[in-house]
């Protein structure tokens, strides 16, 4: 009994000694600030999904150590965790930030203190323009990226005169102000255009009937989450869907709760810079993986989770080993993922991809597939005043 | 029929079905505030409960009908666990308390939501007999709304004729005004109070899963129609039936119409109505005791 009792303990100390040696020098801390409560908890989640999933698929979890931090949907909150993360844990970056208010907060902290902050999701136009960081990388996508190509797509079918509507607050105006310049460069019209009260309209009833006395063409809009999931369904009990077609931001009818929108999302035609349906190897092979390893389909918060892990990995690959050399490394990473050709701009630090134009359909079972009507190509934004290319 | 009579007539029947949502919900609140003088804040949760509860049930018997009525019996129980566990004992332990109690409590139900069915928003559809639109007044309007508003419109003729002309409704008035002189009188005014806390739940349950359908269903919904909600009661007049039904065709109304005519400062509207109701008539349009 004494000796078996002993060998146990002398491996399990020789364990642990090979572990520590192994892992020391090797390990990157990576402070992934995300909100796992409040409104965006869900799309908190599904980030730090793909972003483990893209560090396991490649058999390197533990080349890491993953720090999480609540931010909720708060920027003083988002503050207090990254100034935690850098000073108290000393992390080599942050990764994450859903909130466009919370990467505002941390811009000038993480600039100050030169650590690279990692944005996931957060898409406020000037964080990659005017107020742009050499260390504020971002691999999700900006609000004028995502928008302007639709100006002129909806021109080019045919709409001249289009009515907007959206959630009014920062990333609400940027979406339709892109939007809007985009489709009048065109030769279009705006036919009319609101925004709602963010986060204290749950009826869009009176909107919905303003728009239909516009008599436009079609209707352009932006919501995202509960918003959109209550907008689709409402647009669709008026009756509107069949007489005057919906177009949106691709967050309208997003993967991650289209099925909550049910049919009253089918036939809307958003653009976004990914959808689960792209037909490359790559996708085809992320969307198996990801589906055989937590039995649902990734959505773009996914990918964006998943492009940032792939983004770290290949900085360390190229010899990134601390803050310094993350910054300078990571914004060269370029590489082909699920949703196509991936690089970031040299200009403003945010990232160049592909827009998809798709529309919601039925996938002949009972559920919702999305259909990619369009792609348009490296789709760029302007410096918009960023000077990191001077 | 011209263009703008449908528009104004849609925008009517828009305001009608709000104003039908917050007054099944503000009855409850008012009503408990009334007779049992205690600030529920944790109403809306109930609501939420409603909400999500009325979706599980759908789903799982395949019935709108069977979610529509058993849900508010669910939320009711969930009312009668926290009134014998919490509210029994917060009744005479002043505003503060309960105010801080059940302030706690919706976010206690925040997270059990968020536990149970996750963050994602959930929809359902409404009842294949409600689907679709109907023509009322010359103009096509989704069906499942006029049926918020015509059941919206039952329960409030029920409860103006049981409190104007029954029994109980009597012994409600009588506790209301003074609950002490009412128990003297033989009024059990204990079960009386328990018996309006649970039509009270079983209201905002009911409000719940008929709202899902329109508004579909997030954990924070029951936060979000508080606000609205409170001010319906406050407008109207603490614990008054009238000003309940009042304030919310006030609140219902001015959302809708500020939404057509002042999109600009359509939030603003209400909370100035608000404000100037608390400086210049603080007791209510319609206040409870006479």
């Amino acid at each position: 009994m004494q000796s078996i009792h002993g060998k146990v303990l002398a491996a399990v100390a020789a364990v642990a000694i090979v572990g520590g040696v192994g892992a020391a020098g090797a390990q990157t801390k990576v402070g992934v600030l995300l909100p796992y409560s409040g409104v965006f908890a869900a799309l908190g989640q599904e980030i730090d999904d793909g972003f483990v999933f893209a560090l396991e698929e490649a058999g390197r979890l533990d080349e890491f150590t993953l720090i999480r931090e609540d931010t909720e949907v708060r920027p003083p909150e988002g503050l207090a965790k990254a100034r935690k993360l850098v000073l108290q844990d000393e992390v080599d970056l942050i990764m994450g930030i859903v909130s466009s208010g919370v990467l505002a907060a941390l811009r000038d902290f993480v600039t100050d203190s030169e650590v690279p902050l990692l944005v996931a999701n957060a898409g406020e136009d000037s964080s990659t323009g005017e107020n742009c960081s050499p260390y504020v990388i971002r691999v999700s996508f900006s609000n004028s990226q995502v928008n302007r190509p639709m100006g002129q797509w909806l021109y080019d079918q045919g709409y001249r005169r289009v009515y907007t509507l959206a959630p009014d607050y920062a990333a609400g105006q940027q979406m339709i102000a892109t939007f809007r310049a985009g489709f009048e460069a065109a030769g279009g019209e705006i036919a009319g255009s609101e925004f709602t009260p963010f986060g204290r309209t749950q009826d869009y009833g009176p909107y919905i009937t303003n728009a239909r006395a516009a008599e436009p063409d079609a209707v352009f809009v932006f919501y995202a989450g509960s918003e959109a999931i209550a907008f689709v369904r409402q647009y669709d009990s008026f009756g509107m869907k069949e007489d005057i077609p919906l177009f949106g931001s691709g967050f309208l009818t997003s993967p991650l709760y289209v099925d909550a929108q049910g049919e009253a999302a089918i036939g809307v035609v958003a653009s976004l810079h990914y959808v689960p349906t792209i037909d490359t190897p790559e996708n085809n092979a992320f969307v198996e993986a990801f589906r055989a390893r937590f039995d649902r389909t990734p959505s773009e918060y996914a990918v964006q989770g998943y492009d940032a892990g792939q983004v770290l990995m290949r900085a360390l690959d190229a010899g990134a080993d601390d803050r310094a050399s993350l910054a300078r490394e990571m914004p060269r990473v370029s590489y082909t993922g699920p949703r196509g050709p991936l690089e970031i701009d040299p200009l403003t630090n945010n990232i160049i991809q592909n827009i998809y134009v798709y529309d919601t359909v039925s996938d002949g079972a009972g559920g919702l597939t999305q259909e990619v009507l369009d792609v348009i190509e490296r789709v760029q934004d302007e410096p918009m005043g960023c000077t990191l290319g001077q | 029929m011209s263009g703008s009579a449908v528009f104004w007539i849609t925008q009517l029947l828009n305001a009608l079905q709000y104003s039908m949502l917050l007054f099944l919900l503000s009855i409850g609140l008012t009503v408990i505030f009334g007779l049992l003088h205690f600030v529920n804040l944790a109403h809306g949760a109930l609501y939420a409960m409603g909400a999500y509860i009325g979706i599980s049930l759908a789903l799982r018997t395949g019935s709108y009908w069977v979610a529509l009525v058993l849900a508010p019996v669910a939320v009711t129980l969930i009312g009668v666990v926290l009134y014998l566990l919490l509210i029994r004992r917060l009744r005479h332990a002043g505003p503060l308390s309960q105010v801080l109690v059940t302030f706690g409590l919706i976010f206690v139900f925040l997270d059990v939501i968020r536990i149970l069915w996750g963050d994602i928003a959930l929809g359902m559809d409404p009842p294949a007999a409600l689907r679709g639109m109907t023509s009322i007044f010359g103009v096509r309007y989704p069906t499942y709304r006029l049926f918020i508003i015509g059941m919206g419109i039952l329960i409030m003729v029920v409860l103006l004729v049981t409190l104007a002309r029954s029994q109980i409704g009597a012994m409600i008035r009588a506790g209301v005004e003074n609950d002490q002189m009412a128990a003297c009188l033989g009024i059990n005014v204990e079960r009386l109070f328990f018996a309006v806390f649970c039509l009270g739940c079983a209201l905002a349950g009911l409000a719940g899963v008929v709202a899902v359908p329109v508004l579909s269903a997030t954990p924070g919904m029951g936060t979000d129609i508080l606000i609205p909600a409170l001010i319906v009661v406050v407008i109207g007049g603490l614990g008054s039936l009238h000003g309940a039904i009042l304030g919310s065709f006030i609140v219902g109304f001015m959302a809708t119409i500020g939404a057509v005519l002042l999109p600009g400062i359509n939030s603003v509207l209400i909370f100035a109505a608000l404000a100037a109701i608390l400086v210049f008539r603080p007791q209510g349009l319609i206040p409870a005791r006479g």
